[in-house]
């Protein structure tokens, strides 16, 4: 865990203020997020609704310290993000941050092991070998894939591979974790599989903010913003919270989470 | 942000191992990467092995010729247009040779020669080899030794007697591996005595074989076998390389002279300065070396751009992995290392193997050919150096394109 880290109330842990940006395409003006101020607290679980142009990845993108914004400001546990350089930027990814993409994005013919171990090769100052070996081992544990180590991608279902995905997010001890669809190629009881792994993570109090596209889905968070055309139209806390765990237990069982493989 | 922990020794050893992970996942494809720089590299230390062997058995054989040697050929250098040969036209006298070292101070040892074909016949065999007509001072001239017997003396020149003095070509061929000292051999029927065998002295700088001949006093040939009066050359042994040139002049004025020539004419004679030849040679293989080394140099370039068009390749196929390392937090120098050590890696390895595989063909080379192959550390180490060099220089451009990747269209790309 990074030694200082501001746990003051009055600064919220993400702080969005007058976000604008802008992408130039040719003589074309794309605003793709026009103004947005937010504030998320550490600890909540929030979906990010929209269609495809509502400006979400680009919000997203810019949470993810991936994207600069053009305009106003983006403050992470008090940090000045818009401040930083490339390469500070990619410190501070490592250390603070972790993505779970819909792609899964693993690398293929490398093992599930070692590809959660990816992030912990970019620490400075260096890990040792055996030290990330085994909080990489400890991290798919937790995903429930202890058994699942040597197995390459291509030897894992969907479910199983967005898992080790999450358990790369998950290996550097992020404060925040984004998740950009993470279920959308999933079918639906995998989906509620990695719901109930997002909340119990969120349980354990790493900030989770997630794009989907379903409302059931959104359904599973805190709180549920929605955007279009580039602006927030609506923020609401939903009064019912889906409770993963709890579905699954009253599904039936069609495979079981931790069985053999199936493409 | 420090950026020199981040290319700490260990931290280059865990990129090197992700560098070369990605190039064993592409085992044929890294091969024939690193094809262009075998080539290039193999060629270079065979190139450079036979070059410095080439220029060391010519330095070897222009020593072996002896010291501070000039050598006067009888003809002119040209004839009416039309090179007819050194020792062609007959001008050269044994009273030229006497007046030479009579008259010039500053020469240690002349010896005159005369040079005939003939059949030797001895033990029962017959071979076809030359009869060169010498002096006594002729071995300590050409720096010669023998291997069993004596040399003539000048008494025995004087009376032109009929002893000879065989080489080991010839002796081979007429009396197998036996000492042929005291044997007789008949030169055009004409019977002469063995009395010493000469050691071994292998090509000259011809190509002609040195040790088939064999020397008799060169009266003997003059009056015994040809009946010529004319010599085909005298050599000269100067006692300072300082003064090569100036007993070099002095000769030929003395000759001109001799010879009644007239100002503006030609000269009838021809004398060659030992290290004249010897730098000449020296000049041609130093311009067949650079010649050579161009052409390994033009390969090696384009094992680079080889190298260079692989990476390039490999960067846009992976688009999505280094989008991936760049998310997770990959510092861009830590990517623009992977894909260095990845090229360097190529090309380092293409140079072993072509370091390798330049010293087996040098030696193959040198012995189908009978080349003498010299390979010096110098060269291997220039071989290791050049190809590090081509890797770092044609994977510099490829590498910085990865590290310069925006993470969020790397990561979107198909």
């Amino acid at each position: 865990m990074t030694a200082t880290r501001s746990t003051s109330a009055a600064t919220p842990f993400i702080e969005l203020s007058r976000l604008c940006r802008t992408y130039v395409s040719g003589e074309v003006k794309v605003h793709a997020v026009r103004d947005v101020s937010l504030t998320i607290g550490r600890g909540d679980f929030v979906a990010v609704m929209g269609s495809s142009g509502s400006g979400k990845s680009t919000l997203m993108n810019t949470l993810g310290c991936l994207d600069r914004p053009t305009s106003g400001s983006y403050r992470l546990d008090g940090v000045d993000v818009d401040g930083l350089d490339r390469s500070a930027l990619a410190h501070f990814r490592n250390h603070r941050l972790g993505f779970v993409f819909q792609g899964f994005h693993l690398l293929p013919r490398t093992s599930a092991l070692e590809n959660v171990e990816l992030p912990l090769l970019y620490r400075v100052p260096m890990i040792p070998a055996s030290t990330r070996r085994s909080q990489a081992r400890s991290a798919l544990g937790r995903v429930g894939l202890a058994e699942r180590l040597d197995h390459h991608p291509s030897q894992l279902s969907g479910g199983q591979q967005q898992r080790v995905a999450i358990a790369r997010a998950l290996v550097t001890q992020p404060d925040l974790i984004l998740a950009d669809e993470p279920t959308g190629n999933l079918d639906t009881r995998t989906s509620i599989e990695v719901m109930a792994l997002f909340q119990d993570l969120n349980a354990a109090g790493i900030t989770i903010v997630m794009v989907t596209h379903e409302p059931d889905i959104a359904a599973f968070c805190h709180r549920t913003i929605l955007m279009r055309d580039g602006r927030i139209v609506s923020d609401t806390r939903p009064s019912a919270r889906r409770d993963a765990r709890r579905e699954l237990a009253g599904l039936p069982v069609v495979d079981v989470p931790t069985g053999p493989s199936e493409p | 942000m420090n950026t020199l922990a981040q290319f700490s020794p260990s931290r280059v050893w865990l990129t090197a191992g992700i560098a070369f992970r990605a190039l064993g996942r592409n085992t044929l494809r890294s091969f024939l990467t690193a094809l262009g720089i075998i080539i290039g590299v193999s060629s270079v230390v065979a190139m450079a092995a036979i070059g410095d062997g080439a220029q060391a058995s010519i330095t070897s054989k222009v020593a072996a010729l002896g010291q501070n040697l000039l050598t006067v050929f009888s003809g002119p250098r040209r004839n009416g247009g039309v090179n007819s040969g050194l020792g062609s036209s007959s001008t050269l006298t044994i009273a030229d040779a006497d007046a030479l070292v009579r008259e010039i101070p500053g020469i240690v040892a002349i010896s005159p020669e005369v040079t005939t074909p003939a059949q030797l016949v001895a033990n029962g065999r017959n071979w076809s080899s030359t009869v060169a007509g010498e002096s006594p001072g002729y071995l300590a001239i050409r720096n010669w030794r023998l291997a069993a017997g004596t040399m003539f003396t000048e008494r025995e020149v004087r009376s032109a007697s009929r002893v000879a003095v065989i080489g080991s070509k010839a002796s081979h061929e007429l009396f197998g591996p036996v000492n042929p000292v005291g044997q007789t051999v008949r030169i055009r029927n004409i019977p002469f005595s063995v009395i010493g065998l000469l050691e071994s002295k292998g090509a000259g700088i011809g190509g002609q074989n040195q040790d088939d001949r064999i020397l008799v006093p060169y009266t003997t040939v003059m009056r015994r076998i040809t009946g010529d009066r004319y010599l085909r050359s005298i050599n000269i042994q100067v006692r300072d390389a300082a003064d090569m040139e100036t007993v070099q002049e002095q000769s030929g004025l003395l000759l001109r002279q001799r010879h009644r020539l007239a100002a503006g004419e030609e000269d009838d004679f021809n004398i060659f300065n030992q290290k004249e030849v010897a730098e000449t040679v020296d000049s041609v293989t130093s311009s067949i070396k650079l010649l050579l080394g161009a052409v390994s140099g033009i390969s090696l370039l384009v094992g680079g751009i080889g190298i260079m068009n692989i990476m390039l390749v490999s960067v846009t196929e992976r688009t999505r992995e280094i989008g991936l390392r760049i998310a997770v937090g990959a510092q861009p120098a830590a990517i623009r290392l992977q894909f260095l050590l990845e090229a360097v890696g190529l090309s380092l390895s293409g140079g072993v193997v072509g370091v390798v595989l330049g010293v087996v063909a040098s030696h193959l080379i040198g012995r189908v050919a009978g080349f003498d192959i010299s390979i010096s550390r110098g060269s291997v180490a220039l071989a290791f150096w050049v190809s590090f060099a081509t890797g770092a220089f044609f994977g510099f451009y490829p590498a910085r394109r990865a590290a310069a990747l925006d993470p969020i269209e790397a990561l979107r790309h198909e």
